[in-house]
């Protein structure tokens, strides 16, 4: 095994431990960004200018807003000393005079209070001269409206490998967004300090880009400029890029002003100002023999990028190295392109893409399995990618017998077989409910494809009591990172985790940071951490070595005692050693730095080796709809999942539970809708509060839920053996949607084709409920040697599902 | 008094900056009592749930859990709160808290706070008590402490997918007996104080007595009249609503009667739905069907009927439950008396007949009722969401035949409706498939559904179309009735 994956003797990664934070958590003590506003004196509340117009030029008067009592200023794009551009494609002004999409934020107004603002925001009057709009995917094709790149991953010749399959089925798969919902909105609180540094507090998953945004708008070094991101009232990807404006608005406010100024979204601001998981159409032909094996899949993905890129492209990268998720593909073509809509620019949402490419196979095997007249798991197992198999985009798909262990393993602890037959048995007796049983699975790519952010630092100092304290450029949403860096370091270290603090993040420690994002958290802080810990424990071990006349590579640090296996009848405390290194001058702290080895991405090309290893799982999902209403209940989901080995469990298990929830919510509840009229509110969000953008409930939880981390399972690439755990869950969620499909069908005849809306919404079911009830007799599986049939037979069952 | 003061967490705090419109949360945040979080504003995600000390019905108190977003504060004048600050610290926590943190609860910690409060509610609450296994069986909404997960249905969590938070809620023993919000049971809650707060244009009032309250409404025809706030909390902060003068009722005795007669059932109007229930314990099986349904315990610990009919909301749940019990509404003012019927009492979109010198006083529900009824609510999600569709049906059936039918519709029209022609298609009919089956399809035209976020219009004539069949599906004969 590798240094890096292998582990000490009663490591403490591996230990089941609650979230670092919890005990603040429940108290209501844990600080977050704006809980240290109303600690702040003299603070001023940033409020927005939002255009009522999905695309115009505007022209601001601000006047009337200085008029409203306690309004201190109004912040417009005269303010910016430096470049009035909030991203970093330098397509997002900060203060436009363009309106570019509605609620699109056209100046600030500071006040004494948060009513100030507010009243001083609906004071200034803006003059829109409308232009033409472009809201929906379907529109902006029309248009030939797209932004960015239009990569095409590629292996083999599709086109003929298509023309000579048996059989053949093409259709649309419509895949529409999600709203991040973290429950703490955007947050940022800036102020200038006595030395003219900039001092941002922010909710954001990158503070160096953050950083380096406020600097950029102020026209100052980087230096200059401080970010803190103490901790997250949740991320999910949508506080990578997006923040960035918000701080550089409170950075701006607090040095023009000389107060500290909060800028708070409220959800409707949140709602209607911040980018989503891009929805995406995708437009597909897929081959299959006629055994099930696919043999080609081509297809156009289209994801609607909003605005501005953003994340766009990597988003879109992603997206089509993951249309082949745990399936083998030997032919095979996936084009991309990204729209450009008068909405939110759409960003990174857990998954990056990678759920938006896996939902085309998965909509394609499920649509089909009927009409091949395979059942759907068989047809998924069938198809799983064997040892020795490499992806469309080049890259070998190492374990992937691990792939298949795991869906064994699953069917067996889940009791699939047993319990599809009494589904079958339930169905026969239930007219008016159906329930069915479904199981899918993921293979999800692990590092960024943007191979230099895979890098990362860490700054720990180990003082001379003993304790120490753990700097790194990973941030906390709450996904437990930060236990988790505890864990490595007291493992390094060998100390109980109680000498271990973490410092909050911030740039002044750790510089030139990667986002918090594409699961990669623990991966790279965690391999920076303990390349920080091993440097202490190295100098230390010299010194150890001297006191207990032992060879230093024979000095063991454990459970914060040192000695040597030579000389065991002697030990000293952890302390005792930092004291003698100290009067030894020598130095007790280290920075760490990590970059992941073994990546080759050709990002013109796409093809080579962009992720460092496959994350896998499978899930078994139980599902009872309601034929009265199209509502549905999970009865009970079964999970194996590989985390390699774990550094905390219970944590990874709240990754895989609660990814898995949110996957759920995506595809069955959560539903955006923007006016698409050409009516005055035309491009306005129509779900902007939690009262009409619904996220999953206690009524969504699964009933039942056993989740099983898959054992012995060391990835040699990664801190401590461990893998990377937030993203792929999520796309365990898929199993519950085909569940749906598939007991949708149970109420039509048998070989009906199933086509679900995405998010299948109770409505959305009860319709293909009604389109199953009243489907005739199918034509099952078209013989090998009626091609041409087969081809006709199979177009229109599986036509758009628009 | 010019000011307002609440008692949180054992401490009173004189809240001498607030205006007629502050939050409870934001007071709180005021006094760096930060637990208590906005995530909505508008009563949805329980990130700001606090504890309320409330009259329970023996004359002692309840913690009852309350969406601080919705509430201002100086609703809460004289009252007492305790914030999650309130129940533990991390060095010790309440039960609550650490089984949250002990079975990995919360992730990002923002919704934690308000889920311990209303986990703390359920802890504490009297009548909990360890399942007998056989009435709640199955369904997995009740722990084996007794503890009823609908508690926490007005609380989302985005990290967790809620597993370990219902195994936390699940493993919480009982309160020690030196535990001081246990203890805090046995005395009486605080009285109502009249509050007097803010100047000209933006006051809040809440009158000593009933007959001052009338006083009021007559002489400034442009209040608003609160009582939960669950609705004007929402205008407030998502609207930017203010109010020249709010004027709290649900406090008055007179609106707070629980009644059964002979010939009908009062139910005073600013009872809270929790209260409604609780007190009814089982008369009107329709609202027991209703309440579970209705929003969250966050807000039923605050909402009124007289809240309901006061916004006149066509999806307002109770609505349509209401009408098919052939409601009547007790309308008062300084001159009197007069009473409504229901079916009348609706003018258009969130108007009605009540004039601005009025106040609802009660509800009253003609006896005996319908011996058949149910309530079928159409939502994305099936806690703690709005209908699109909500259909409430009461039915007599006598040896097989129609002997009257009410239906009352929500989310199909400008208001609440009576669906008359389906009524009129069953009335007298035999309750077989063939009649259901022609009822089915005139329930389906009833009304004029609209297309919006929440759902289709055809998806919502669909709904009533289904209501009824599956009505007849659970209800299939008059020898077999049961209750829903």
């Amino acid at each position: 095994m590798s240094e890096l994956a292998a582990r000490p003797a009663n490591p403490v990664v591996g230990v089941p431990m609650p979230h670092e934070s919890a005990a603040m958590h429940t108290t209501g003590t844990a600080m977050y960004t704006d809980d240290l506003a109303a600690r702040t004196d003299g603070v001023l509340t940033a409020w927005p200018v939002q255009s009522t117009q999905a695309h115009a030029h505007v022209l601001l008067d601000v006047r009337p807003a200085l008029e409203v009592p306690g309004v201190v200023r109004v912040l417009t794009a005269a303010d910016v000393p430096g470049v009035n551009d909030a991203g970093v494609k330098h397509d997002e002004p900060l203060f436009p005079s363009e309106a570019m999409f509605h609620g699109h934020a056209l100046a600030w107004v500071l006040g004494e209070s948060a009513e100030a603002a507010r009243l001083g925001a609906a004071a200034v009057t803006v003059e829109y001269e409308a232009l033409p709009s472009i809201i929906t995917i379907a529109e902006a094709i029309e248009a030939g409206s797209f932004q960015g790149i239009s990569p095409t991953v590629q292996r083999g010749d599709p086109a003929a490998a298509l023309a000579t399959a048996p059989h053949v089925f093409t259709g649309v798969t419509e895949i529409g967004g999600q709203e991040h919902f973290y429950l703490e909105t955007h947050a940022s609180l800036a102020h200038v300090d006595s030395e003219g540094q900039v001092f941002v507090e922010c909710s954001t998953q990158h503070p160096s880009e953050t950083q380096e945004i406020v600097a950029h708008v102020l026209g100052v070094s980087s230096h200059r400029v401080t970010v803190q991101a103490l901790r997250m009232g949740g991320g999910f990807g949508g506080k990578e890029m997006q923040p960035h404006g918000f701080a550089a608005i409170a950075a701006l406010g607090a040095t023009l002003t000389g107060r500290p100024v909060r800028l708070r979204l409220n959800r409707t601001q949140d709602l209607t100002m911040t980018g989503k998981r891009h929805p995406f159409h995708a437009e597909w032909t897929a081959g299959f023999d006629d055994d099930g094996r696919i043999v080609a899949l081509e297809t156009t993905l289209t994801s609607d990028g909003g605005w501005s890129l953003d994340l766009s492209e990597p988003v879109l990268g992603r997206a089509l190295l993951h249309v082949d998720n745990a399936y083998f593909v030997p032919d095979f073509a996936a084009h991309g392109r990204i729209a450009k809509t008068n909405k939110t620019s759409q960003t990174a949402f857990r998954g990056f893409g990678g759920p938006q490419g896996m939902h085309v196979i998965e909509d394609v095997l499920g649509r089909v399995a009927p009409a091949l007249g395979i059942d759907a798991a068989t047809l998924r197992e069938r198809n799983l990618y064997a040892p020795g198999q490499a992806t469309p985009y080049g890259q070998p798909v190492r374990h992937a017998e691990r792939l298949r262990r795991i869906w064994s393993e699953l069917r067996e602890s889940s009791d699939f077989d047993a319990r599809r037959a009494e589904i079958a048995e339930y169905n026969a007796a239930h007219p008016d409910a159906k329930r069915a049983l479904a199981i899918t699975p993921v293979k999800f790519g692990i590092s960024f494809t943007l191979t230099a952010y895979n890098q990362a630092g860490a700054l720990v100092h180990v003082y001379k009591d003993g304790s120490v304290l753990v700097n790194h450029g990973g941030t906390e949403m709450g996904q437990g990172l930060h236990t988790k860096m505890l864990q490595v370091a007291a493992t390094a270290l060998g100390l109980p985790i109680e000498s271990v603090r973490l410092a909050p993040t911030r740039t002044d420690k750790v510089p030139n940071t990667s986002a918090t994002a594409a699961s990669s958290g623990a991966d790279l802080n965690g391999g920076a951490v303990k390349a920080a810990c091993e440097q202490i424990r190295g100098r230390m071990a010299a010194v150890a070595a001297g006191m207990l006349d032992a060879d230093p590579g024979d000095v063991s640090f454990a459970d914060g005692r040192v000695s040597a296996h030579a000389t065991s009848d002697r030990s000293y405390s952890f302390a005792e050693i930092t004291q003698a290194a100290y009067h030894q001058r020598v130095q007790l702290w280290a920075a760490g730095f990590y970059r992941t080895e073994g990546l080759a991405w050709d990002t013109a090309r796409m093809q080579g080796q962009p992720f460092k290893y496959f994350a896998y799982g499978a899930a078994a999902s139980e599902v009872e709809v309601d034929g009265f209403t199209g509502s549905y209940r999970t009865r009970r989901v079964d999970i194996v999942h590989d985390v390699g080995d774990s550094l905390s469990p219970l944590i990874d298990l709240g990754q895989i539970e609660g990814g898995f929830v949110q996957g759920a919510g995506w595809l069955t509840l959560e539903e955006l809708r923007w006016d698409e009229t050409d009516g005055p509110g035309r491009g306005r969000l129509l779900t902007q509060s939690a009262s009409t953008y619904k996220l999953p409930s206690f009524s969504e939880m699964p009933e039942v839920f056993n989740v099983h981390l898959v054992e012995h399972a060391a990835e040699d690439g990664a801190v401590y053996g461990s893998k990377a755990v937030g993203e792929p869950p999520l796309m365990l969620a898929f199993s519950v949607r085909e569940a749906i499909r598939e007991a949708v069908a149970a109420f039509g005849p048998a070989g009906h084709c199933v086509e679900l809306g995405s998010p299948a919404t109770p409505e959305a079911v009860f319709m293909a409920i009604r389109a199953a009830r009243g489907a005739g007799a199918v034509v099952r599986k078209a013989p090998r040697s009626d091609v041409a049939t087969a081809r006709t037979t199979s177009q229109p069952l599986v036509a758009s599902d628009t | 008094m010019d000011h307002v003061v609440v008692t949180v967490n054992g401490m009173a705090r004189p809240l001498p900056g607030v205006a007629a419109h502050t939050s409870l949360l934001d007071a709180l945040r005021d006094l760096g009592l930060t637990g208590c979080k906005e995530g909505c504003a508008e009563g949805e995600c329980g990130a700001c749930a606090v504890l309320l000390a409330t009259a329970d019905e023996r004359g002692g108190a309840e913690w009852t859990a309350v969406n601080a977003c919705l509430v201002p504060v100086a609703a809460v004048d004289g009252q007492e709160v305790v914030t999650s600050e309130g129940l533990g610290t991390p060095a010790a926590p309440h039960p609550v808290q650490a089984g949250l943190a002990a079975a990995g609860g919360s992730q990002c910690g923002y919704c934690t706070p308000g889920f311990a409060c209303s986990m703390a509610a359920e802890f504490y609450r009297a009548g909990r008590a360890p399942a007998d296994g056989a009435s709640h069986g199955g369904n997995g909404e009740h722990g084996p402490n007794g503890f009823d997960l609908h508690a926490l249905s007005g609380n989302l969590c985005r990290c967790t997918g809620y597993r370990p938070i219902r195994d936390a809620a699940f493993g919480l023993g009982t309160p020690e007996p030196a535990d001081p919000l246990a203890q805090r049971r046995a005395r009486p809650a605080p009285e109502p104080v009249a509050t007097r707060l803010g100047a000209d244009g933006a006051r809040f009032v809440r009158p000593a007595s009933l007959d001052e309250a009338l006083r009021l409404v007559r002489d400034e025809p442009d209040a608003v009249v609160v009582a939960g706030c669950t609705d004007w909390g929402v205008d407030v902060n998502l609207r930017g609503l203010r109010a020249e003068l709010a004027i709290a009722i649900e406090r008055l005795p007179e609106l707070r009667e629980l009644t059964v007669g002979d010939a009908s059932l009062e139910i005073g109007a600013a009872l809270t739905l929790s209260e409604i229930g609780r007190r009814l314990s089982g008369r009107v099986p329709l609202l027991d069907q209703v309440f579970p349904q209705f929003a969250s315990p966050l807000i039923r610990n605050r909402a009124t009927l007289g809240g309901n009919l006061g916004t006149g909301s066509p999806i307002g749940d109770t609505l349509p439950a209401l009408l098919a019990l052939e409601a009547r509404v007790v309308l008062a003012s300084v001159d009197g008396e007069r009473v409504v019927d229901l079916a009348d009492y609706f003018t258009g979109y969130r108007t009605t007949v009540r004039r601005s010198d009025e106040l609802i006083r009660a509800v009253r529900v003609p006896l005996p009722m319908a011996h058949v009824t149910a309530f079928h609510k159409i939502a994305k999600r099936r806690f703690d969401d709005i209908s699109s569709v909500a259909v409430a049906f009461a039915l007599d059936l006598d040896d097989g035949v129609v002997a009257s039918a009410r239906i009352g519709l929500g989310g199909v029209a400008a208001t609440p409706i009576r669906a008359r022609a389906t009524e009129a298609a069953l009335y007298g009919q035999p309750w077989n498939d063939e009649i259901v089956s022609n009822a089915a399809s005139v329930l389906g035209s009833e009304g004029t559904p609209m297309s919006d976020h929440r759902a289709s219009a055809e998806y919502r004539a669909l709904m009533l179309e289904s209501a009824l069949l599956k009505l007849h599906r659970t209800h299939p004969m008059a020898s077999e009735e049961v209750p829903a």
